[in-house]
């Protein structure tokens, strides 16, 4: 792990303003990806800015009547919150597939997100890699690549990317894009939104940009719409032991009935 | 090579180390006083500066579980937290869970049910299933083997550890 400097944010503003003067700096929340990617010299930030101090661990109804998940809620209790769990069980399932008790007890909300690839050679700095090292290759083309992406790769559609096709490992993310959720953001500018399906990017000719926050930019909650679709979903995630891995292919699907008839439906494929 | 006028070569230096902090740890009901540089993470604050060494090193990436302790009474991994980011919380190690008139329940059925081989992996799924317990998420023994799956046994005493906390939490499995 390289040197650097540590610091602990006590409001939003001032978080965002010691990133935007310092962005080489990183925020740092669970931790639980960041550090072991500073352990692997892939992530060196020279400074974190801890944020686990500020208010944002809670969940509020929202005027729209959904609810509001604070960036710094931890993923188990997001997943086992009561609220959740009965209005959004789509959204539960899918968070309590991914890691591991321990890993849920730390990891935050907003980190999810914030996660990156686990490409075997993203964490592997002695082999090229186009999203740790823009320019210099992709190793998974051609190499190990049982993890990778299938949708977004094939010659001759129009998102395939030639430089990389990592993946988010997440599975709380997939459930939060048929779920259709909206990210909150803060920046030095003030607070914007972001529909899900516009925060994490494909790889195109810029694989080493995950998702469209700006360097300046602090997550600060995750709005779920009101239809929790709760009756009828489902999250499946095929994976090469039973627990404790990340998916191979995930799905997340959830429809609306009515009458016998399917009168909305969503579905969101991960892994 | 020839050396020109149009840029000096690249002198790779290292970066300043930044001084060491002072970090008040709260670990086992006692507060410590620590000088730690940022980077250093809760396990190593624990092994190296704590002499604390029941807590294990398996992985270093969050993968095994051996480093697994109980911040604020929830299991978390030791190797991916920074010490320095625990201060003002509850710390509690393997050496913090026997009590004066002796072990927990959980401690006694690891070995009445020889739920370990080597037990290099014992103190982090002891704590692991003490958290487990705290958490209160695990109805049958199907949850119990996924809300344990964070904790590897190379030595493969899995069932003997599911039988383990299955007879503390419900003396009577066999009408599970």
């Amino acid at each position: 792990m390289i040197n650097f400097d540590y610091t602990r944010a006590d409001g939003v503003t001032s978080a965002v303003r010691d990133r935007a003067s310092e962005l080489t700096a990183k925020f740092i929340a669970g931790g639980t990806n960041l550090i072991d990617l500073m352990k692997e010299n892939v992530e060196r930030p020279t400074r974190l800015i801890d944020i686990n101090r500020l208010p944002l661990a809670t969940i509020t109804e929202t005027e729209g009547g959904g609810l509001r998940l604070g960036a710094l809620m931890t993923n188990a209790d997001t997943a086992y919150d009561k609220q959740v769990s009965k209005r959004y069980p789509l959204l539960s399932q899918a968070i309590l597939a991914g890691a591991s008790a321990q890993l849920r007890n730390m990891a935050t909300d907003g980190g999810n997100l914030m996660q990156r690839t686990r490409c075997y050679y993203f964490y592997d700095v002695a082999t090229p890699c186009n999203k740790r090292e823009p320019g210099s290759g992709c190793s998974a083309i051609n190499g190990f690549n049982r993890i990778h992406a299938i949708l977004g790769t094939e010659a001759g559609t129009p998102d395939r990317s030639i430089h990389c096709i990592a993946t988010h490992p997440s599975d709380m993310c997939v459930a939060l894009a048929a779920l259709e959720a909206v990210v909150r953001v803060t920046g030095p500018d003030g607070d914007r939104t972001i529909p899900f399906a516009e925060f994490h990017r494909l790889p195109g000719n810029t694989p080493h940009i995950d998702n469209t926050l700006k360097d300046d930019e602090l997550i600060t909650a995750i709005d779920l719409p009101a239809n929790g679709f709760s009756k009828n979903y489902a999250y499946l995630k095929l994976r090469d032991r039973t627990s404790y891995a990340f998916a191979l292919v995930s799905v997340a699907a959830a429809l609306e009935m009515e009458d016998g008839r399917i009168t909305d439906a969503r579905i969101a494929l991960g892994g | 090579m020839t050396l020109t006028d149009e840029s000096p070569p690249m002198v790779n230096q290292a970066p300043s180390v930044p001084a060491t902090q002072t970090v008040t740890l709260t670990v086992n009901g006692t507060a410590v006083e620590l000088q730690l540089a940022p980077w250093t993470s809760l396990l190593d604050a624990l092994r190296e500066y704590m002499q604390l060494t029941g807590t294990k090193k398996g992985c270093d990436h969050g993968q095994c579980g051996a480093c697994t302790v109980l911040v604020n009474g929830k299991r978390i991994n030791s190797c991916l937290t920074l010490a320095i980011m625990q201060e003002g919380n509850s710390i509690t190690t393997i050496e913090g869970l026997a009590q004066p008139e002796g072990l927990l329940p959980i401690q006694q059925a690891f070995i009445d049910h020889d739920a370990f081989q080597c037990g290099y992996c014992t103190p982090g799924q002891i704590c692991s299933a003490v958290g487990l317990m705290n958490e209160g998420h695990a109805k049958t023994t199907d949850d119990i083997r996924e809300l344990m799956s964070g904790n590897i046994c190379r030595c493969g005493a899995y069932t003997n550890i599911v039988d383990a906390i299955q007879a503390v939490m419900h003396p009577q499995p066999d009408k599970l």
